[in-house]
């Protein structure tokens, strides 16, 4: 047994010594591959190590040096486990930064017991509550994805601006759900309308009649569902549908999704709602990338997770060093203007340009603009379900 | 006078239709639990994968037919299926109960040795329902979806409140109430259920007097998971298949066995129908239905007495207060 231990314990410290040749940076890809969203983390996590092999294989990193990534598994819902996963990216595989983590609840957890204590940055790609712009993250947090007070704003106005003056709020019962309804509603009695009641829901139940039924009676013109597209939030409208509670129905990001169409059928024609979406020239670029490269990026938050990969690597190049404080020192100005911008596939082209002493603003697949306290502005799809399809009013 | 109906039909389309459903499910549940508590003497945690298994087979089933082209017409294919996912449910239990329980039966192991054994059996169907139809929701309800629905039911009366009534709803009062029916029947006048009662009462003065006691255990397990199955389609029927929710039925259909007296068939439809009505009594909004009820009356709050995060806790609450008072549930079944 003691042999067996020796020799892993050399093994090991063999390991440890061919990767710290300096040759290599490593950087942790935590993202939830088990738990409620493992369908969409293997793609996140391919479009992040798409954008490393990118800058890698341009042989242009520090004179040449290539991105590792190490991928650990935050849950999505486990904090405990999480933080023992970063734990150990941080103290034992000697990361310079994370990409991630993704749920709001996890990232929150490791932000505050490993990555901040330790000086690491992290670049969420997804975490989205509205409570992250306030921690204290000493420069260390940043997320490519926008905050829900944001977007809670959007789909307040959204509302406001179809002339509806009164709501029932229903969300899931969890940091994403509640977050976002708290925004939504700040935002919507800012603009004068009135909640007639915010009533939370659990997941994964088979009957919603007790929820729909104490929404109904509280009333509104329309019923604001702040869910999940494949778990309460679907259960919940088709309840109201079936007992004629709402006809109309307006939906957050997490309820975007055409599972949600199929299931619910007619009944769903008229509802509006919103969801983060990018389009142009970046988000082309990256739909080309990933196609030549067989990453599925049609994906949620593939675009998210590529562009916080990239402003790690390119932070290290603005710095001249891949250590954990020249990271954190220098993503804000690689994000932001002024610079020449930088589209998915031509990381090459910035390396190039920050080695001459240049400045870029990497734009990335969605339009990436660091604001406050290191979060993305974002681009919100405004859309209305005609016919049994989403179809696109306009971008806010 | 419209006042008062609007105010009926609010509560009746919000509160006692999916009440009547929720609870009919419930107490399908509860009578199998129930069941083999009272012959086989442990309580069976296995019973909401049970549940699950028999609609799986009643699903694959119904696939079939469908393929086939063959339909119930305005009714849902799946209790044509029925049968077949009964017959598969059975089978499964019979292979446990050979491989599992009956080498603890032939210990006279003490009944928790046999609920462990129960959690494990639930794992393994666990593992078996998600293995083969996957772990997503699954709506397999055909036929005439509405008796009535909100909008036709507002047109035709004139009233301003609607009352939507689903085929399904109506579908798993009735077929509850047939089930329940013949299971009375059975028990108490079939030579088997009565032999099954006596096992239940004394199992020593039960095989004294010549009752075979491979047959009692036997019939049980079929009764069992025949209930199970019905149980458990219905349930996937009036609201979507997804294995989790039958995993976490199983609270609520425990609760309503043991309020109301666990063991006794009887206590489990009454506590099936208290659990469901309570769930959605005690977190319903009463706003709207006293502003219809006492004219010139308009509350200030929303008159709820918990809110619908609680509902869970309401069958708790009545569990813990029943077994307070009255042990043996409402209508005195065994002592656990």
């Amino acid at each position: 047994m003691k042999r067996i231990l020796m020799a892993t314990a050399a093994l090991t410290s063999l390991a440890g010594a061919t990767f710290a040749d300096g040759h290599a940076v490593k950087v942790g890809v935590i993202l939830g591959y088990t738990g409620p969203i493992e369908s969409l983390t293997p793609q996140m996590a391919d479009s992040a190590e798409l954008a490393f092999k990118e800058i890698s294989d341009s042989g242009l990193l520090l004179d040449g040096k290539v991105i590792e990534s190490v991928r650990a598994d935050s849950t999505c819902v486990d904090a405990g486990a999480a933080t023992a996963a970063a734990e150990r990216l941080i103290t034992s595989e000697g990361v310079a930064a994370i990409m991630g983590a993704d749920c709001s609840g996890v990232t929150t957890a490791i932000a505050n017991n490993v990555a901040i204590p330790n000086g690491v940055v992290m670049v969420s790609p997804s975490a989205t509550s509205p409570a992250l712009s306030t921690i204290e993250d000493n420069g260390l947090f940043f997320r490519t994805s926008p905050s829900d007070a944001r977007q809670g704003d959007v789909l307040a106005n959204i509302i406001n601006d179809k002339g509806i003056s009164s709501v029932a709020v229903t969300y899931t019962n969890n940091d994403y759900g509640k977050g976002l309804s708290d925004a939504f509603i700040a935002a919507y009695e800012g603009l004068g309308g009135s909640v007639s009641v915010n009533a939370p829901h659990e997941d994964g139940k088979g009957d919603y009649s007790a929820e729909v039924g104490a929404l109904a009676a509280a009333g509104g013109e329309i019923l604001v569902v702040l869910g999940y597209a494949d778990q309460g939030g679907v259960g919940i409208i088709r309840t109201a549908v079936d007992t004629g509670a709402f006809e109309t129905f307006a939906l957050g990001d997490g309820m975007f999704a055409d599972s949600l169409i199929e299931a619910i059928g007619d009944d769903l024609n008229g509802t509006i709602g919103s969801v983060p979406w990018s389009e142009g020239d970046g988000a082309d670029a990256f739909m080309a990338a990933t196609k030549e490269a067989g990453v599925n990026g049609d994906s949620s938050f593939t675009r998210e997770s590529y562009d916080a990969a990239a402003l790690i690597a390119l932070s290290m190049q603005a710095g001249g060093n891949a250590d954990r404080a020249t990271i954190a020192a220098n993503l804000l100005s690689v994000a932001n203007a002024p610079g020449e911008k930088i589209l998915p596939g031509e990381l090459g082209k910035a390396l190039q340009i920050l080695k001459d002493g240049g400045e870029v603003d990497y734009v990335g697949a969605t339009n990436v603009e660091l604001i406050g306290p290191g979060e993305a502005a974002g681009t919100y799809r405004e859309y209305i379900v005609k016919d049994g399809a989403y179809e696109t009013v306009t971008f806010r | 006078m419209t006042d008062t109906l609007n105010a009926l039909v609010l509560f009746a389309n919000f509160v006692f239709v999916p009440g009547l459903a929720y609870g009919s499910q419930l107490a399908l549940g509860a009578l199998g639990v129930t069941l083999i508590y009272a012959v086989l003497r442990f309580s069976n945690f296995a019973h909401g994968d049970l549940m699950a298994f028999g609609a799986m087979g009643t699903i694959l089933f119904t696939w079939v037919l469908q393929g086939a082209g063959i339909t119930a017409g305005p009714l849902p294919t799946a209790l044509l299926a029925l049968p077949v996912g009964i017959l598969g449910a059975v089978i499964l239990s019979l292979i446990f109960d050979r491989t599992v329980y009956r080498f603890y039966r032939a210990q006279r192991a003490p009944p928790v040795v046999f609920v462990i054994a129960s959690v494990g059996v639930m794992f393994m169907i666990n593992g078996i329902v998600r293995l083969v139809i996957g772990v997503g929701d699954i709506r397999f309800a055909d036929g005439g979806r509405f008796i009535i629905r909100a909008r036709e039911f507002r047109e035709m009366t004139g009233l301003a409140e609607g009352l939507a009534l689903r085929s399904t709803q109506l579908i798993t009062v009735v077929v509850a109430l047939v089930v329940m029916v013949a299971l009375f029947y059975f028990l108490n006048r079939s030579r088997m259920g009565k032999a099954m009662r006596a096992y239940s009462d004394n199992e020593d003065l039960a095989l004294l007097s010549g009752i075979n006691p491979d047959r009692v255990v036997l019939y049980t397990w079929i009764i069992a998971a025949a209930l199970a199955t019905i149980a458990g389609t219905l349930y996937g029927l009036d609201k979507s298949f997804k294995p989790f929710t039958y995993f976490q039925l199983l609270l609520p259909i425990f609760a309503a066995a043991i309020v109301g007296g666990i063991g006794n068939p009887f206590g489990a439809i009454a506590g099936g129908y208290l659990i469901a009505f309570s769930e959605v009594t005690v977190t319903y909004l009463y706003r709207k239905f006293f502003t219809y009820l006492i004219p010139g009356w308009e509350p200030e709050g929303l008159l709820q007495l918990l809110s619908t995060e609680y509902k869970f806790a309401v069958s708790f609450v009545i569990l813990v207060v029943v077994l307070l008072i009255r042990p043996t549930g409402l209508f005195r079944g065994k002592t656990i």
